[in-house]
């Protein structure tokens, strides 16, 4: 498995440019055009990236978290979940830039490579912002009796919260 | 919503600090962070700008195009009230498509007009219908299929191999959506029943 995850984009990238370029695509052009937009993101993202840094680090540094939670910890070490973990997955489905920095933290801290380093990463790409998105989507067309669908999209993440503790320990032990 | 997580971060952060008495390094925190809001920025950037690059070519190339016709079936099993040649269907299979290929900036549009469609046909206009709520799960769920910013993290903080969460991702993010589309089956047999 993890010899697939190796091959992944190296073969997409390879299979992508080979494609385009049967496709008679100017492929060349086209990826000038595509990362003259990842530089815009970039820049675009930039603010909320600095503002979020700060506050997290800030916030994290504190040690707020252990000492609020410090009743969890037997719970936590029972099952073998690191705690560090806790602040990321409260986060998460509010905001994608905070769960980001907290995620820069924990791999700052704890290494890449590191069971919680992996956890952490896993979590960040296995679930979007719910919240956020649940706004965005209904705001755009002005619903406001939303159902069911904050509960089952938080349902969800908690899902994958569970599932990704699971497979990573499975996968790196 | 994120201002509050933003403005307690903050106040929590240095009135804890303070209470604990890390002053000293507190001052050090509130001037370097910026500074590495921008290293983790310069960092992400070259990764982020040869993917969109990349994806760009695939887009060109009619890949996304595709990809949206092979969900295309896919999705009307999941929303058995939308008809087959609903435009909205068109718009969920290229939202789900250009999420699952990491092109953010280009989901949100089509997530955006997939709305639009949905509420012309809605009867009653402040409230969603089924096929929203199932949509808008199915789209917090996330399907991403190379997670970019995460890879150009992981480097940065010198992983030995940055992309080995790709598997882990792609398979916590099936058991997060299929549970997620499951409960919204469950509630909405039950409303009918």
């Amino acid at each position: 498995m993890n010899f697939i995850s190796l091959f992944i984009i190296p073969v997409f990238v390879v299979g992508v440019v080979f494609y385009g370029f049967i496709k008679k695509v100017n492929i060349y052009e086209s990826f000038l055009k595509g990362a003259k937009e990842g530089l815009v993101m970039t820049f675009h993202i930039a603010p909320a990236v600095i503002a979020m840094v700060f506050a997290t680090n800030l916030f994290l540094n504190s040690h707020f978290i252990e000492w609020a939670f410090q009743f969890m910890y037997p719970v936590f070490r029972a099952i073998h979940v690191p705690i560090e973990i806790l602040p990321m997955a409260l986060v998460r489905p509010i905001s994608g830039t905070a769960s980001l920095a907290i995620l820069n933290n924990i791999l700052m801290v704890y290494g890449p490579d590191s069971f919680v380093g992996r956890l952490a990463s896993t979590l960040q790409g296995c679930t979007d912002t719910t919240i956020y998105v649940l706004a965005l989507y209904f705001g755009s067309i002005k619903v406001t009796k939303t159902g069911h669908a904050l509960g089952a999209g938080l349902f969800a993440d908690l899902i994958g919260i569970l599932a990704s503790f699971v497979i990573v320990s499975a996968f790196f032990g | 919503m994120v201002s509050v997580i933003w403005g307690f971060f903050i106040v929590i952060g240095v009135f804890f600090s303070i209470f604990t008495g890390q002053v000293e390094p507190l001052n050090n925190q509130i001037l370097k962070g910026a500074s590495e809001g921008i290293s983790i920025l310069m960092e992400m950037m070259p990764v982020l700008v040869l993917w969109t690059g990349v994806m760009k070519i695939a887009e060109d190339a009619g890949i996304l195009q595709k990809f949206s016709n092979l969900v295309r079936p896919v999705l009307h099993l999941i929303f058995p009230s939308l008809d087959k040649n609903d435009p909205a269907l068109g718009y969920i299979a290229s939202n789900i498509a250009a999420n699952a290929l990491g092109l953010g900036s280009a989901a949100t549009p089509f997530g955006l007009k997939a709305m639009d469609e949905l509420q012309k046909k809605n009867p009653k206009k402040d409230t969603a219908t089924e096929a929203m709520i199932t949509f808008l799960i199915l789209n917090t769920g996330g399907v991403t299929i190379v997670p970019t910013t995460v890879i150009a993290l992981r480097l940065m903080h010198g992983s030995a191999n940055p992309s080995e969460i790709i598997i882990t991702s792609i398979l916590a993010t099936a058991c997060s959506s299929i549970s997620g589309l499951f409960l919204d089956y469950l509630i909405r047999k039950r409303k009918r029943s």
